[in-house]
C-alpha cells in the first residue's frame, strides 16, 4: 500500500556479494555500518576494492551512530509511475554521515516523516531501516 | 603535438526535429543516414569520401551505418565513453584521428528516437535503471549490481532528480534562485521563437515559468529538456582539405574531454564528488585544458553553445568556463549577460535542448557552425570563436572551441 512520502522498496533482496553483504546483515539488525580503510581511515560506501585516498586495499566494517546531515535534496512532486501518484511528494537526498569524512561515503536515500516544504540542507537526520524481506532492509532517513 | 587548428568542420546535416515519437515510421538508422548524407552534401563530399566514425553515447553502430550507406572503407571507428558528455568531445576524437593520419573524413552524429530510447525513462517504460540490472523489467529477473542496491530504493529515478541535487546545493551555497533558472529558460525560448526548426516557439514569460508544475524541486517543467527525435551529423576533415570544399571551414581550435577522477559517475547513483566540485558542472578541469590548447580565454569567446539538459547546468557551466566567478552565475544571467544579441556572451542562440530540440548535444555543434559561417538565424554579429560543450554528466564531459 502506498504511503505518502515513502518511496516503495525497489528490491526485495540486496543482490549482495561478499564485499557488500556485511552492510545488509547489519541493516537487518538496524545498524548502519561502512567500510573503513585500515591504513588511512577513509570511509567508503558502497565498499570498493581500493581506497581512493591512499590506495590501501585492507578495510574493516565499522558501526556508525546512524546520524547525519542533509547535504542536498529534491522534493519529487511529479509521479513518474502510476503507482507513485499516492506517494508524491517525496523527498530524496544525499546524506553525509556522522563519523565519516563525507565525500566517498555519502548515502542516497529517501527522507521520510518530514514536511517536504520545510526540509533544508544542513538538517540533521537519522537512519531508519525498513525490513521488507528476510534479506533486505531499506535504509531511509528521518529528521532528528 | 596538438590538434590545434589542424582540422575543421566542413559539413553539417540534420533531419527535421520532432517531438518524442513523431519521427515514426522512420528508424534511427534511417535518420542517421539522412543526416550523414546531408552533412556530406553540405561539404561537397559524398559517401565515397567518408572513412571514419567518431561517436559518443552509443549514437549508432558504425558497422551498420557504413554497410547501409556503402562506405568504401572504414579506417576509424571509435567512441567516447559514457553519455551526452561526449557530444562536443567527439569533434576532438575525430580531429585526433585525422591529425594522427588514421582517417581523412570523419563523421560524428547523434540519431535519437525517444519512443524507442527514452533517457531517464527507466521508471516509466520498464527499462532498466541507470547502473541497475540491465535485464528486462525494472530490476528485472534476478540481476542487480551489488553496488546498485545502495541507491535503488532512494527514489532518485530520473536524470532530473539527480540534477536537482546539484541545483539545490548551488542555491544553498551561493543564494542562487529559481528566478535565475527562469532567466535561462526564457532567454533560450526567445531565441527558439525566431528559429523555424525549433519545437517550442510560443512565448515564455516569468509568470508562465512560476505557474508551471514542479517536477522535482527546485526544477519545474521549463527547467527540463524537451524530449525529441531526430538526427544531426557533422563532418570533420583536415584543415588543408577543408580549404577546397564547398563551405568556409570552421576550424577546431581545441577540444578536451574528461574531468576530475573523483567527479566519476557524478550523478544517478553516485554523488561522491569532492565538496568543492559538487555544485558544479564538472567542466572546470576541461575548461582549463581547452583554453590552454586554444591559447584564448573566455573573453575571446563570441557565442557559447552550452549543453542544457537542465537549466541550472547552464548556469554552472558559465561559472566553470570562466564567464563569471564561481557562485555568481545567478546574478550574471539575471543581468541579461547571456541574451542575444546584446549580452556579454550570447548563450544557446538556437534555443538549445530547453526550447529547440534535444538531440543530445549535436544541435549545439550545428549552431556553432552556422554562427561561424555567419548564417545563423540569431546571428551574433562578427562571431569568430564559438564554445560548444557536452554534458554535464558522468565523466567524460567535454568542450570544443571552434573558429571561423
Amino acid at each position: 500500500m502506498a504511503i505518502k512520502g515513502v518511496f516503495p522498496a525497489a528490491l526485495d533482496d540486496p543482490y549482495a556479494n561478499e564485499a557488500t553483504q556485511p552492510f545488509w546483515d547489519a541493516a537487518l539488525r538496524g545498524v548502519l555500518t561502512v567500510s573503513r580503510c585500515r591504513t588511512c581511515g577513509n570511509c567508503l560506501l558502497p565498499p570498493a576494492p581500493v581506497c581512493f585516498q591512499c590506495q590501501g586495499e585492507a578495510f574493516e566494517w565499522v558501526e556508525l551512530p546512524g546520524t547525519g546531515t542533509i547535504y542536498s535534496f529534491t522534493v519529487v512532486r511529479h509521479p513518474l509511475r502510476p503507482d507513485l501518484a499516492d506517494v508524491v511528494p517525496y523527498v530524496s537526498g544525499v546524506i553525509e554521515l556522522d563519523g565519516t569524512q563525507g565525500a566517498g561515503c555519502r548515502m542516497i536515500a529517501n527522507i521520510i516523516e518530514c514536511d517536504p516544504d520545510s526540509v533544508r540542507i544542513g538538517d540533521k537526520v537519522r537512519v531508519v531501516f525498513d525490513r521488507v524481506s528476510d534479506t533486505y532492509a531499506v535504509p531511509r532517513f528521518t529528521p532528528l | 603535438m596538438s590538434i590545434k587548428d589542424r582540422t575543421a568542420i566542413v559539413g553539417v546535416g540534420a533531419t527535421p526535429y520532432y517531438n518524442r515519437g513523431q519521427s515514426l515510421p522512420q528508424t534511427p538508422l534511417q535518420m542517421a543516414c539522412t543526416a550523414i548524407r546531408a552533412a556530406l552534401d553540405d561539404a561537397g563530399l559524398s559517401v565515397k569520401d567518408l572513412d571514419g566514425f567518431a561517436i559518443f553515447a552509443s549514437a549508432c553502430d558504425p558497422a551498420q551505418v557504413a554497410a547501409t550507406l556503402g562506405v568504401p572503407e572504414v579506417r576509424f571507428a571509435a567512441s567516447l565513453t559514457s553519455g551526452g558528455g561526449g557530444s562536443a568531445g567527439s569533434i576532438g576524437l575525430a580531429s585526433a584521428a585525422i591529425v594522427a593520419g588514421m582517417a581523412e573524413v570523419v563523421v560524428t552524429l547523434m540519431t535519437l528516437q525517444q519512443a524507442t530510447r527514452r533517457l531517464g525513462g527507466s521508471a516509466v517504460g520498464g527499462q532498466s535503471l541507470y547502473g541497475v540490472g540491465g535485464r528486462a523489467g525494472p530490476y528485472g529477473a534476478g540481476g542487480v549490481a551489488p553496488e546498485a542496491a545502495f541507491s535503488a530504493s532512494s527514489g532518485l529515478i530520473s536524470p532530473g532528480h539527480s540534477f536537482s541535487q546539484l541545483a539545490s546545493r548551488h542555491m544553498h551555497l551561493y543564494g542562487t534562485k529559481r528566478e535565475h533558472f527562469a532567466h535561462i529558460a526564457i532567454t533560450q525560448r526567445n531565441n527558439a521563437m525566431r528559429r523555424p526548426s525549433a519545437l517550442k516557439r510560443s512565448p515564455l514569460t516569468m509568470e508562465d515559468y512560476f505557474n508551471a508544475r514542479m517536477i522535482s524541486d527546485p526544477l519545474c517543467l521549463f527547467d527540463y529538456t524537451l524530449e525529441s527525435d531526430g538526427a544531426v551529423a557533422a563532418v570533420v576533415t583536415s584543415a588543408e582539405r577543408a580549404r577546397d570544399l564547398r563551405q568556409p571551414p570552421v576550424y577546431v581550435m581545441a577540444s578536451a574531454h574528461g574531468g576530475l577522477g573523483r567527479w566519476g559517475p557524478a550523478i544517478f547513483s553516485y554523488f561522491q564528488q569532492p565538496d568543492d566540485y559538487f555544485a558544479s558542472s564538472g567542466h572546470r578541469p576541461v575548461a582549463k585544458r581547452l583554453y590552454e590548447m586554444a591559447g584564448v580565454g573566455p573573453a575571446d569567446v563570441d557565442v557559447a553553445l552550452l549543453y542544457d539538459h537542465f537549466s541550472p547546468m547552464v548556469l554552472m557551466q558559465l561559472e566553470d568556463y570562466g564567464f563569471c566567478p564561481i557562485g555568481e552565475g545567478g546574478p550574471f544571467v539575471a543581468e541579461g549577460n547571456i541574451a542575444w544579441p546584446d549580452g556579454k556572451i550570447p548563450v544557446n542562440t538556437h534555443g538549445g535542448h530547453l526550447s529547440e530540440a534535444y538531440i543530445i548535444g549535436m544541435t549545439h555543434v550545428r549552431e556553432a557552425v552556422e554562427q561561424l559561417r555567419g548564417v545563423a538565424v540569431n546571428q551574433v554579429a562578427g562571431a569568430e570563436i564559438a564554445l560548444v560543450t557536452g554534458g554535464p554528466a558522468s565523466l567524460p564531459v567535454s568542450g570544443t572551441l571552434l573558429r571561423r
